[in-house]
């Protein structure tokens, strides 16, 4: 890990609120997995004070894609950089997918900005396994579809795709998942990890999981995002160092 | 013009006055990677107690105006396991050791500094009576003149290494605390911990962190620290480090006027960890330009 100054190159508005921050990063790209993760100073000033973790959306070449909506005044700030302006990014951080192994089909699970990772992934996996993205979120604005291949979509509102979860989803097609040998990997809101798992340990599916928390520094000296494990009880993970991907199995969720 | 940028604390002599504080560089492995650690007046541990400890659950921290919350609960490996694992590390670099004790009693603050003594790279002592985000020990104690005086005597008792009391800025009267921590026996007071606050999410009415309050910390508290630190040099004669949202080197200039012999950097190693080993290059080149040749010459040259 290192803190570089890497150069705006594009600001994409990709979907409803949806942006993608493109920039020169040779450094980084040449290193990081899918699944791991960045922590980027959006401003010199004090306020906001601390970086922003995004996880690595997609690489292309010198290229690095990350993936955000305006949530607050840090992410607001890096909607407005201009292309040549340089921003400090602190990382390749954490752990990513697991994505050696042998099964043959890689099962992508995303809700609504969960999404972010499986661009990149989608890229390093294609024509080394089969691809299946299921892809949910409340409403059909809340479903993002980006660079994802064989994507089946649900909606709780039922606005697009299966009127549902996207586990419900995965229920629905459940013959066809049993029926392949396949990893699950996903990253989403609690609510749907927590379901995504005990989905899993049902079916006996092996599943990796892309958390998040609220954290300061993002490797490891803030201490600040802790997860539980079910394996040491006595102490915390960190989701920054230990994580952000974890076998589900492995976090209390 | 050579500058001199060394500084004492008590019968420790640093190289220059820029120490990292406790809880901002865990056991000094990671932030390694971003700055030279012997480069560096010193490093503080992250708190030990006498048994591990595994923290409170999240959310532990939030963002505030120009700060951060934290509620960590003082998670540590313990005593025994950074003797074993985490010591060694730490060997490698020629850059003083101090260990942050915290403890939920007198008799655990003395244990562990008794065990820790021993240890020949632990250069000094930190001894933290000022957590607010634990229910036993930590904040009762900061609050507390006797319990102050007392800690600082039974520990003054158990080693013969410099001891600094970590104070809390939660008190009417910080002096006094400085004070009672001198005359039992302190080499140094550091100021000042965290300040307790909270946050709401408006939306759920809940708090932002699941402790309920924090410690509040980042450049929203710089001239909260200032003034205790001016308040505790103009009473007590006793060797300060300041501590309290220092930014950049020009933060270090001005904890040192009010009256710091030393400063301890501590959010912001969060936020650009390599920021530490540029402050003391920057205060150096400080020093240059305005003739200073010795950086101590700083310490209390506040004109009021």
């Amino acid at each position: 890990m290192f803190i570089i100054n890497a150069p705006v190159e594009e600001i994409i508005e990709i979907d409803h609120h949806i942006y993608l921050l493109k920039v020169n990063a040779p450094r980084i790209t040449s290193i990081i997995k899918p699944g791991q993760f960045l922590n980027v100073r959006v401003s010199e000033r004090v306020s906001p004070l601390l970086r922003r973790p995004f996880s690595v959306c997609d690489v292309d070449g010198e290229h690095l894609y990350l993936m955000f909506n305006i949530l607050g005044e840090g992410t607001n700030i890096l909607a407005h950089k201009l292309k040549g302006s340089e921003i400090d990014i602190l990382g390749p951080l954490g752990n990513g997918f697991n994505i050696d192994g042998n099964y043959k089909t890689a099962v992508i699970v995303a809700g609504g900005l969960g999404a972010a990772p499986f661009p990149y992934f989608t890229r390093k996996l294609n024509g080394k396994k089969e691809i299946l993205s299921f892809v949910g979120g409340k409403s059909k604005d809340d479903v993002l579809t980006y660079n994802l291949k064989n994507v089946k979509e649900a909606t709780e509102d039922g606005s697009r795709g299966f009127r549902g979860n996207v586990v419900q989803l995965l229920e629905k097609n459940i013959e066809s998942l049993k029926s392949k040998k396949i990893k699950i990997f996903a990253c989403g809101p609690t609510l749907m990890l927590s379901a995504l798992k005990s989905f899993c340990i049902k079916n006996d599916f092996d599943c990796e999981v892309s958390t998040e928390c609220a954290m300061a520094c993002g490797f490891g000296i803030c201490q600040g995002c802790p997860i539980e494990s079910t394996t040491e009880r006595e102490k915390y993970l960190l989701v920054c160092k230990d994580g952000p991907v974890f076998n589900i199995k492995d976090i209390v969720i | 013009m050579n500058v001199d940028l060394s500084v004492n604390i008590g019968s420790l002599t640093l190289r220059n006055p820029i120490m990292l504080a406790s809880g901002t560089v865990g056991y000094g492995n990671e932030i390694s990677e971003f700055t030279d650690l012997n480069k560096l007046g010193a490093i503080i541990t992250k708190s030990l107690s006498l048994k591990p400890r595994k923290g409170n659950p999240p959310q532990r921290i939030t963002e505030t105006p120009a700060g951060m919350l934290n509620a960590i609960g003082l998670a540590n490996v313990g005593v025994e396991v950074f003797l074993k694992e985490k010591i060694p590390f730490l060997k490698k670099f020629d850059v003083p050791l101090i260990c942050n004790i915290a403890a939920s009693t007198i008799e655990e603050y003395v244990e562990c500094t008794q065990i820790l003594t021993e240890e020949e790279t632990i250069k000094a002592f930190e001894i933290n009576i000022s957590c607010p985000n634990v229910r036993e020990g930590g904040l009762i104690f900061g609050n507390d003149l006797n319990a102050v005086a007392k800690i600082t005597d039974k520990v003054r008792s158990a080693t013969d290494k410099p001891i600094i009391i970590k104070l809390s800025p939660n008190v009417s009267y910080i002096a006094a605390f400085a004070k009672a921590a001198k005359e039992n026996g302190a080499d140094a007071v550091s100021a000042i911990n965290t300040l307790v606050g909270t946050a709401f999410n408006i939306n759920t009415r809940k708090p932002k962190i699941q402790n309920v309050t924090g410690g509040l910390s980042g450049p929203a508290i710089k001239p909260v620290a200032l003034a205790k630190v001016l308040e505790i040099s103009k009473e007590v004669e006793i060797p300060i480090i300041g501590i309290g949202g220092i930014m950049d080197w020009k933060d270090v200039v001005e904890f040192m006027i009010a009256g710091s012999s030393a400063v301890q950097i501590g959010t912001l190693n969060f936020i650009d960890p390599s920021a530490p080993g540029k402050i003391v290059k920057q205060l150096e080149e400080y020093c240059e330009k305005m003739a200073i040749e010795n950086i101590s010459s700083l310490t209390a040259s506040y004109i009021l």
